[in-house]
């Protein structure tokens, strides 16, 4: 059995999306080998994290400034608002660094299912947003998914009030992708959002 | 093994080679070694002939073929933590693949989640199998298919579209998820219209490619079956439904316009009796005796099983010429209601079709003119022996 700080530092491991109470031990006993080298310096990393990080009361997003340097840096595009489920999704897309404009995070999707309404997600904020005049359109990249859809459906409702554009990413042909691979459901996508050359 | 003298089918069509099962049903392990020849399970009742059958279905996407609950499968006494798991070797027509399917205990003892795995690697979601993997069964459940409710018949042709459309399982759950999400807003008295829109959106655009899938597998399998030659009767089929019936008429996308403006007027009604009234999920499969000019239903026993025999070879024919292989038929007591003709016939098709097909039967001289055609287990107690 080992000591009660090791199990703690363990169990805690255990809780880290991918990991599993055996990949938990096998972290643990490689941050404890190379403690100098690795433990330390996370465990240094992991307080001024802790310390640091906020979530921003403007779009959701998570950075050590509240507003997020993406709201505060003045040469984005201020009129226009993306619309994602989670933090995640605002870092996917700007890896893409093809967006100029503002994010809004939404913190989740509706589901019924598991007790999550409107209420529970940052939609008011995200109508007060899109009602202040310099905002003209929102796009909202949601997944694909049921929830994600149903979600998409909502919010563009909720949006009709406010004097902006709702549009959402296309679906359809991947980058790369054959067409003689695609289901038929992502090719029907693909030629209902089809557009001139 | 395979017998020198019995010449082995190409294996390219799509067969379990081999199929091991841990805690499942009856069997606290068993492994069996196949080729792509039909199998014969031959042993005394309650022997486990059907669970095994029960394993193979579980390759495919949905609950099995006694339509079970996952925590019901696992073996009774069974290590705690310790799910029930198939893991199998199948050969497609695309190539070699390896499926491991169970239930996830490390989820909790109650855990209903089923865990997926293809080559050896986690996938998300059961939807995935129906890609490599298409079964069919007949069970003698299955012997009242046509008397009872429209639900058995629309899985029963739900599960025929799979094999040749894999991506009309992730349709279902799609719709089938909006379907419940809608009837759980509802029934907590929500009438919050623009939520309730959005999930009627979703189930009219999906419930529309499912009827469509639907209707237009039952034009081939009409086809298929019109050319079918012995035995065994011929079947007028059709599906019946709002959406299929519409899908007649009007273009897609005018009927998923319309299934959205009746799922919006009928909240109120929804809300009060649960479920939604009109939809895909209400639709029903309706079979006809061509010679004797009845409805299905009111044909004998006999008969009906021998119409339901007759679809299902219809759509293993259809199945090869347009995918490369039959799908793997998992048939339960199939010899109970068939006369001598009636069995010869199927033995000769499935031969002919190359079709993996799993037979279970208490005598083996049932299944005499199938002796070297097959690969042939004696089941007994929980134990299988190569025969």
């Amino acid at each position: 059995m080992n000591s009660p700080e090791i199990e703690r530092l363990i169990q805690l491991l255990a809780k880290l999306p991918g990991l599993g109470p055996r990949s938990a031990r096998r972290v643990a006993l490689h941050l404890m080998k190379k403690r100098d080298g690795l433990l330390t310096p996370l465990a240094e990393a992991l307080g001024a994290a802790a310390e640091a990080v906020r979530t921003c009361s403007v779009c959701g997003n998570l950075d050590t400034r509240d507003p997020c340097h993406v709201c505060t840096d003045p040469r984005r595009d201020q009129s226009t608002l993306c619309v994602v489920e989670e933090v995640g999704d605002l870092w996917a897309l700007e890896r893409t660094n093809s967006f100029k404009g503002l994010y809004h995070v939404l913190g989740g999707t509706l589901s019924a299912l598991e007790g999550i309404g409107p209420d529970d997600l940052s939609i008011a904020a995200l109508v007060n947003r899109a009602r202040r005049p310099e905002v003209s359109e929102v796009i909202l990249a949601l997944n694909a998914t049921v929830e994600g859809q149903t979600t998409a459906h909502y919010v563009t409702d909720r949006l009709t009030e406010c004097d902006v554009t709702v549009s959402r990413l296309a679906h359809g042909v991947p980058v790369g992708g054959e067409l003689d691979y695609l289901d038929e459901g992502t090719l029907t996508a693909a030629l209902r959002a089809r557009r001139p050359f | 093994m395979v017998p020198e003298d019995a010449a082995p089918r190409p294996l390219d069509r799509l067969a379990v080679t081999r199929l091991t099962l841990s805690q499942f049903r009856c069997y606290e392990s068993a492994r069996l070694h196949l080729d792509a020849r039909p199998v014969v399970l031959t042993g005394p009742n309650g022997a486990g002939k059907t669970n095994l059958l029960e394993a193979v279905s579980f390759l495919a996407p949905g609950r099995g073929l006694r339509r079970a609950r996952l925590s019901e499968v696992e073996r009774l006494g069974a290590p705690a933590g310790q799910g029930w798991a198939v893991a199998a070797q199948v050969t497609t027509p695309f190539g070699e693949v390896d499926i491991g399917t169970g239930r996830d205990a490390a989820a909790g003892e109650r855990s209903e989640r089923r865990l997926v795995r293809i080559d050896g690697r986690p996938v998300r979601g059961q939807v995935a199998l129906a890609e490599h993997v298409a079964v069919v069964w007949l069970t003698p459940q299955m012997d009242r298919l046509f008397s009872e409710g429209a639900s058995g018949r629309r899985r029963f042709l739900d599960r025929l579209v799979f094999g040749f459309d894999p991506a009309h399982a992730g349709r279902l759950a799609r719709y089938e998820l909006a379907l419940r999400e809608r009837a759980r807003l509802l029934r907590e008295g929500s009438r919050d219209d623009a939520w309730l829109a959005g999930l009627e959106a979703e189930m009219a655009a999906t419930g529309v490619a499912v009827a469509a899938a639907r209707r237009e597998l039952i034009e081939r399998l009409q086809a298929a079956i019109d050319q079918a030659v012995g035995p065994f009767p011929q079947a007028e089929i059709a599906v019946s439904g709002t959406l299929e019936d519409g899908l007649g008429e009007e273009p897609a996308l005018a009927v998923e316009e319309g299934l959205r403006r009746r799922l919006a007027e009928r909240r109120r009604q929804d809300g009060e009796a649960g479920g939604a009234g009109v939809g895909p999920h209400r639709s029903d499969l309706l079979v006809r005796h061509r010679g004797k000019a009845m409805p299905a239903e009111l044909c004998s026993t006999g008969e009906q099983k021998a119409l339901l025999v007759s679809i299902v070879l219809a759509n293993a024919r259809l199945m090869t010429a347009e995918r490369g292989s039959p799908p793997l038929l998992l048939l339960d007591e199939v010899a109970a209601h068939l006369d001598e003709a009636r069995r010869l016939a199927l033995f000769a098709e499935l031969l002919d079709l190359g079709a993996q097909a799993w037979m279970t039967g208490t005598d083996r001289a049932t299944f005499a003119e199938l002796d070297g055609a097959a690969t042939a287990f004696r089941v007994e107690d929980a134990h299988v022996v190569h025969t």
